[in-house]
């Protein structure tokens, strides 16, 4: 049987550290560099990526 | 015909042999009839139909037979009989675990309320089965070779009927609306869809997604829709039929039913996997109706007075 962590927060890629914690983190100050590294890690995880403004992006698993 | 069935019974060291001979090829007419490969997919595999045709075959036997047997006073073989029937019971069991080993590789599962729909459907077609051949053989035994006909055709009539599944379309209005971004957020007409952060694929879904609104007509309409399982057994459809563009690793592209809470209405988005409106609009509305999803306010006092 295959476990998956579901319905939390995988990943946070953002501009500034200070605006996340409690998952793993990744700052990447460009905007299209952030795109990047979100789809990357929403492809690996099999995640989606969701936009909560301000330049954070979050991965998670539904 | 009629006559070669006399002939057939004369030369059977009973007399009941036309009973049986018709009821048993009426109840697997009727079997045959109820296994046309239906647009669910299912079941399409040849050995499917192989195991689905031997079980209509004894099915249609044991009806058949059931008759001529009480005729004849042969209390044994009518207990025995009645066991059989009961065997039938295991057909449901036999569809929930198969279609159940097969769920987790679906790209869109079909949900446990579809497989219990499914595996309930098969169960009764085997009951149909036994009343065609049971009512034939009555027929034949009362009245003669064409009364038993006429007799299994009613039945069969009579349980088609009975059993005949509504379809979406007959519940709720589908619309046509397409897919739309406010920011990040997905809309389908003016119902919230969800949030999708990657700008890619808002542009991917921008071009090659499809959207529906589906306006449930009544009260109880409103209730079917809400129930999940039921939503799932409309995208499991629509994906199995028209093909979706998603793979594992990109959930985004899921289908997604989600209600507007005020008005009771869904949205419905998609990513097929060639983007044509008109099929997608009359799948949604040929999904049957789950037994278990359908509301039944207005059948109740209190429902009734809610109702406006």
């Amino acid at each position: 049987m295959e476990v998956t962590i579901q319905k939390t927060v995988l990943a946070i890629i953002t501009d500034d550290s200070k605006k996340a914690s409690g998952a793993p983190t990744f700052v990447v100050a460009d905007e299209s560099r952030r795109q990047h590294v979100a789809m990357v890690l929403s492809r690996i995880l099999q995640g989606q990526v969701h936009d909560l403004g301000d330049g954070m992006l979050i991965v998670v698993k539904h | 015909m009629t006559e070669l069935l006399k002939e057939l019974g004369s030369g059977m060291p009973f007399s009941h042999g036309p009973a049986i001979a018709l009821g048993f090829l009426l109840g697997m007419l009727a079997r045959v009839g109820m296994l046309r490969s239906d647009y669910r997919q299912y079941p399409t595999y040849p050995h499917g139909y192989a195991s689905h045709l031997f079980l209509g075959g004894i099915a249609a036997l044991v009806g058949a037979v059931a008759v001529p047997a009480l005729l004849e006073k042969e209390w044994t073989a009518v207990t025995f009989l009645v066991l059989v029937a009961q065997q039938f019971r295991g057909i449901r069991d036999m569809e929930r675990k198969s279609l159940k080993a097969l769920e987790d590789n679906e790209l869109v599962p079909r949900g446990a309320d579809y497989i219990e729909d499914m595996a309930k459907t098969f169960e009764a077609r085997y009951y149909v089965v036994i009343f065609v051949s049971t009512a034939t053989s009555i027929g034949v035994e009362a009245v003669s070779v064409l009364g038993g006909l006429v007799l299994g055709a009613l039945a069969f009539g009579f349980s088609a009927l009975f059993i005949r599944k509504r379809r979406i379309g007959d519940i709720v209005e589908v619309k046509r609306a397409s897919p739309s971004f406010r920011g990040p957020d997905l809309y389908v007409g003016d119902i919230f869809i969800m949030n999708v952060g990657l700008e890619e694929s808002r542009r991917a879904i921008e071009e090659k997604g499809l959207g529906a609104i589906l306006i449930p007509r009544d009260e109880d309409a409103r209730d079917t829709l809400g129930n999940l399982g039921q939503r799932q057994a409309i995208i499991h459809d629509l994906q199995a039929i028209l093909g979706i563009r998603k793979d594992l690793d990109t959930p985004e592209f899921s289908p997604v039913i989600r209600r507007d809470l005020e008005t009771g209405r869904a949205g419905l988005f998609f990513m097929p996997a060639e983007k044509d409106e008109e099929p997608m609009l009359a799948v949604i509305k040929r999904v049957p109706v789950l037994e278990s999803a359908r509301g039944r306010g207005s059948k109740t006092l209190a429902g009734r007075y809610a109702m406006d």
